[in-house]
């Protein structure tokens, strides 16, 4: 749970700096889309020590397994505490749980749910909204993001996959042993919530800028 | 004073219970919880009727028996200015006039006896699967044979105050007994005493943990919240740690 979870952080800031570079403009974003997947004239990400186009299916394969044993991980905690709870208590109040704590397991369903219309969408190609495109990844995004109430949908998946990260990133240090103290707590969570505050910022500030058109117009 | 109490009855294991309403009069305010809970009883035996089972024995917050959850916190913490066990909890905390839930705790692995009373003997497996010291006895060893630095120490201590009572049960949301098994971990890791059987002991007591049915912990903080004798969260990240730490070692393999 906890190292899976870390392998997807990380992922994320990667993808979350990757998006900035709609920022430097077209070419800087277009190569980099190319790169990825060794598409681009220099062979791409790792050429020549994979072939063209490799690291894009082993990068695909570890985020796949990592995706998945994160959730086979949750699926057993939340069966283990379902047999554990057969009963509930008819009054409960909550002292120290916080609301993204409380909100892992929904929470998780419905961000997983989004990331799969997400990947239809920006990876497949199939549900993109603006209509069928096959020009540059560049004018794929700055097409969709121009219409608002995806940049809306955007802004409330990234509330999901930050409240789930706000929990899991002090959640799993924790479980790999570096809640040392009241203080290593308070550092976690600070830390916790920068992460989560700067994936949010960093990633949802690409598809404002260009709904406003600050770039792309 | 006077309170309105609703608290669970069930006959028996098998049964179903539900919350009784009663009223409790002239209750003073320097009453501990459980004093209270005898002044109904009382008032139920002069009526006739079934007193309300309660676990008690030494009235002064260190045997962990007192255990309900009150107005939906274990012991009461919700009620009480100060971490506390039921016994320890007054009824000056509580308004003239308020409404009071009672409640066993609620987890698979302590099943209800009757009423209030729940069976925590999984606990006590807990500790028998590796919660001890193996010595050979003879004669006592020096004093300080066996120097034990300050910090440790005081960790052990802190952590060796554990009375078993299963709060932390009680409120965790995944019925997680980790801070139980948290706390007899840290303790005896800190100990010279306690280093021959480390990391086998981390492996049998969570085995045990697990197989009584308890929930994993999934670090929300509720227990350490509750805990009466303040067992620090930390001590679950000290029993990971030990259990990392075990995986790569020959014990028990
Ligand atoms: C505002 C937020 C986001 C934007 C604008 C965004 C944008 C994109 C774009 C444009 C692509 C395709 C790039 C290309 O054509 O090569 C992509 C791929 C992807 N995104 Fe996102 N993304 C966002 C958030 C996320 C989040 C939160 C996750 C994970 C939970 C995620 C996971 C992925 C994955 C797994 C891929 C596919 C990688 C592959 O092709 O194998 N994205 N994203
Ligand atoms: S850790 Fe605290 S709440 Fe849990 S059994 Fe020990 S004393 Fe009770
Ligand atoms: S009766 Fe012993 S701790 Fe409350």
């Amino acid at each position: 749970m906890a190292v899976t979870g870390l392998i997807l952080i990380a992922f994320l800031l990667m993808h979350m700096f990757g998006n900035l570079k709609m920022f430097i403009g077209p070419e800087s974003f277009n190569h980099y889309a190319e790169w990825l997947k060794g598409q681009s004239a220099d062979g791409g990400i790792l050429y020549p020590v994979l072939p063209a186009g490799w690291f894009i299916w082993l990068f695909r394969i570890v985020l796949l397994a990592a995706v998945v044993l994160h959730m086979y991980s949750a699926i057993t905690l939340w069966n283990r505490a379902l047999a554990a709870n057969p009963s509930s208590y008819e009054a409960k109040r909550k002292l120290a749980q916080t609301y993204s704590a409380r909100t892992m397991r929904w929470g998780g369903i419905i961000l997983a749910g989004l990331l799969i219309f997400h990947l239809l969408q920006f990876t497949v190609h199939a549900t993109l909204v603006a209509g069928p495109f096959d020009g540059s990844p560049y004018d794929m995004v700055v097409g969709e993001f121009k219409i608002w109430w995806l940049v809306a949908v955007y802004a409330i998946w990234m509330v999901t996959v930050c409240m789930h990260i706000r929990h899991g990133f002090w959640s799993a240090f924790a479980t790999l042993g570096a809640n040392t103290s009241a203080k290593a707590r308070a550092v976690l969570n600070g830390c916790a919530w920068a992460v989560a505050l700067i994936l949010y910022i960093g990633f949802m500030i690409m598809p404002v800028a260009v709904l406003f058109g600050w770039i792309g117009a | 004073m006077n309170v309105t109490l609703r608290v669970w009855r069930q006959a028996n294991a098998q049964s179903e219970g539900r919350m009784v309403t009663y009223q409790v009069q002239d209750v003073s305010p320097d009453m501990s919880f459980l004093e209270m809970l005898d002044l109904l009883n009382e008032d139920l035996t002069v009526k006739g009727e079934e007193p309300v089972a309660f676990d008690h024995d030494c009235r002064e917050g260190i045997c962990g028996m007192c255990g309900v959850v009150i107005n939906g916190t274990a012991h009461g913490r919700g009620s009480s200015p100060v971490p506390t066990t039921t016994c320890q909890l007054h009824m000056r905390s509580f308004e003239d006039g308020a409404v009071i839930d009672v409640e066993p705790w609620r987890a698979g692995p302590f099943p209800v006896i009757k009423d209030l009373v729940v069976d925590r003997s999984a606990f006590d497996r807990i500790i028998q699967a590796g919660g001890y010291v193996s010595v050979n006895t003879g004669s006592a060893p020096d004093a300080h044979a066996n120097a034990v630095g300050k910090q440790k120490a005081d960790r052990a201590f802190d952590a060796a105050t554990c009375i078993g009572c299963g709060a932390c049960v009680a409120a965790c949301p995944n019925s997680s007994g980790m801070l139980f098994t948290a706390a007899k971990i840290t303790h005896l890791a800190m100990l010279p005493q306690g280093q021959p059987e480390r990391h086998l002991r981390v492996k049998k007591m969570l085995a045990q943990h697990d197989a009584e049915g308890f929930g994993g912990c999934t670090n929300i903080g509720e227990c350490a919240e509750v805990c009466p004798k303040q067992i620090p969260f930390d001590t679950i990240s000290q029993l990971n740690r030990d259990l990392i730490a075990s995986l790569f070692k020959r014990d028990g393999k």
